[in-house]
């Protein structure tokens, strides 16, 4: 996209040259008007569209705080923390496995990545579900013992299948943050007298925890929206109370939408917080830390009080 | 940086035992020989510079003295002890992780790109070593760091991240943060070679103090100035050998072997 500058200009007009502040016409991008313009026209037809449909737009927040859905967000937030939990204590492990010189823990931590990033979470929630039919018992010899479908409820099925999987993505993004760290800090800290423990811990992983952090949001992210797979394993959350309460109020629609809108809301929320755990973990990589959002609203202000001061 | 440093007591030092002794060091990696029999002896309270070109092997033969890298034949002693090995009768074990760690905190080092902390302040950075190696407390740890600091001229700069110093003033950090362990022998890998033209001369004002208060320094560098006039002794290395040694000032205005002559015509 290029534009003529504008030559008619009185050359005697110019600014002559010296520390006076430049003032030119700035260039026009036509073509961001248009493309702007054509994107406008499709949002429009898009909500007409569905302006147009019998939507019982009423049924939404009607249903937004009913109990059922309440108690929906709670196990989805739950499902979601526990799973992530097992999943970060997992990957830790096998990042771990994987980096160590012990080319046998290297190898089944490798194995165990390729095995459960390789296959679908659902094919894998499935699994769990169904192992009853080929166990009838689990014994864990002296402890425990039980019949196998007493013992793999739908929370556990959900929590092994979501954790074990998210473990295996986990170990990867913990990985590339372990091998992040500059090799000099490794040995500056051994040249200090420090064991390799007390490196690890104290230099190697909070430098890591930079590469490690803005993924693992990712990740937190994804995994409250995946808890909406488990209900399929007969476990209800969110989207399963959300359905149920469609089915029996004849507003199947509206209540995916509810459904929808609570997911953003929580996720929303999530992003909020994994923006302050990077700044945290920013710190002394860049010389000064980037504003929060509040500190930036304040800035704004103030810069135009600071404004009006001057003119 | 102008006041000088406190005088070791290095009367009391047995000066009988060199401070590091090499005995035919030979070093690969892979197929490669970098280190190929280097024989030579640091005398406690001595400084110590090794010069050459870049892959003669000066920095390998450093990094070998306090174990970062393993030698693969000869012995390397630092005040009398084995480096990396225990001997009982003529077997050789090789030492633990936990005693490895634990002679290194007699040994500081100063890196070419410094590798201060990035995630802690500078003081945050010499108390570091002092409180997780030692379990000095921290309050304590601090003291002395500040001390140190003072001493590098950057008491202003304690709270500062290394991404907020400049090149020398990390270096000069780094070289605090070796200090703080109290070594009896101080190891720098090229520390002003990564620094601007301008900054050199305060880092090789530091070491030069270091110098004057007895520190035994082994000093790896390109500075020729530094080391004809704070160095005891001086080596050339090339090619993984040491090609010619001896005092730095004779060395390096009336060099004998034709190798260092026109190493010297180069870099002078």
């Amino acid at each position: 996209m290029t534009v003529d500058i504008d030559k008619t200009a009185d050359p005697q007009g110019a600014p002559p040259a010296g520390p006076q502040a430049i003032k030119a016409i700035p260039v026009r991008h036509y073509g961001r008007y248009v493309s702007a313009l054509i994107a406008l026209a499709i949002l429009a037809a898009i909500l007409y569209a569905f302006s147009q449909g019998k939507i019982n737009w009423q049924a939404v927040p009607d249903y937004f705080f009913d109990d059922r859905i309440m108690t929906g967000v709670g196990k989805t937030l739950l499902l979601t923390v526990l799973s992530m939990l097992i999943g970060i204590v997992g990957g830790i492990i096998l990042a771990v496995m994987r980096l160590s010189k012990n080319p046998v823990t290297s190898a089944i931590a490798w194995f165990y990545i390729w095995f459960f990033r390789g296959t679908p979470v659902l094919v894998q929630l499935f699994v769990w579900f169904n192992l009853g039919l080929v166990f009838e018992y689990i014994n864990l010899m002296p402890f425990y013992k039980d019949y196998w479908s007493n013992f793999m409820t739908p929370l556990l099925t959900a929590l092994l299948g979501l954790g074990l999987n998210e473990a295996a993505y986990m170990a990867e993004i913990c990985r590339a943050g372990l091998l992040s760290v500059d090799e000099g800090q490794t040995e500056a800290a051994h040249a200090l007298g420090m064991s390799h423990g007390k490196t690890l811990r104290r230099i190697i992983i909070p430098q890591a925890m930079r590469v490690i952090v803005p993924p693992t949001g990712n990740e937190v992210i994804n995994m409250l929206k995946t808890t909406s797979l488990v209900s399929a394993v007969q476990f209800s959350e969110l989207f399963r109370y959300a359905q149920d309460i469609g089915q029996i109020s004849g507003a199947p629609v509206e209540m995916y939408f509810l459904a929808a809108a609570w997911y953003l809301i929580l996720t929303s929320v999530l992003s909020v917080g994994q923006y302050y755990i990077e700044r945290y973990y920013a710190r002394g990589s860049t010389r000064n830390l980037p504003p929060t959002p509040w500190q930036r609203v304040k800035g704004h202000l103030m810069s135009f009080s600071s404004r009006k001061v001057t003119a | 940086m102008t006041d000088k440093l406190p005088q070791q007591d290095t009367a009391a030092r047995d000066t009988s035992v060199p401070m590091v002794k090499a005995e035919g060091v030979h070093k690969s990696f892979g197929q490669v020989e970098v280190l190929k029999g280097i024989d030579l002896e640091v005398k406690p309270g001595e400084v110590f510079c090794l010069i050459g070109p870049s892959g003669s092997g000066k920095s390998t033969f450093l990094r070998c003295i306090n174990h970062l890298e393993k030698i693969n034949a000869g012995r390397l002693y630092v005040d009398g002890e084995l480096v990396g090995y225990r001997q009982q009768g003529d077997k050789l074990y090789e030492l633990r992780d936990r005693e490895v760690a634990m002679k290194r905190r007699n040994i500081g080092m100063v890196f070419q790109r410094f590798n201060l902390f990035p995630h802690m302040t500078a003081v945050e950075n010499v108390m570091e070593a002092p409180v997780q190696v030692k379990g000095m407390n921290k309050a304590e740890a601090k003291e002395r760091a500040m001390q140190l600091l003072e001493r590098v001229g950057l008491a202003d700069r304690a709270g500062h991240y290394p991404s907020q110093l400049s090149g020398g003033q990390q270096q000069r950090v780094a070289i605090a943060r070796a200090l703080a362990m109290d070594p009896k022998l101080m190891l720098f890998d090229e520390p002003t070679s990564a620094l601007d033209p301008e900054l050199v001369g305060d880092v090789l004002d530091v070491m030069r103090d270091l110098a004057e208060s007895g520190m035994t320094m082994v000093v790896v560098t390109h500075e020729m100035g530094f080391a004809r006039e704070v160095g005891d002794s001086l080596v050339f290395m090339d090619g993984g050998v040491v090609v010619e040694s001896g005092n730095p000032r004779e060395v390096l205005t009336n060099p004998q072997h034709e190798r260092t002559k026109s190493f010297l015509s180069k870099v002078l």
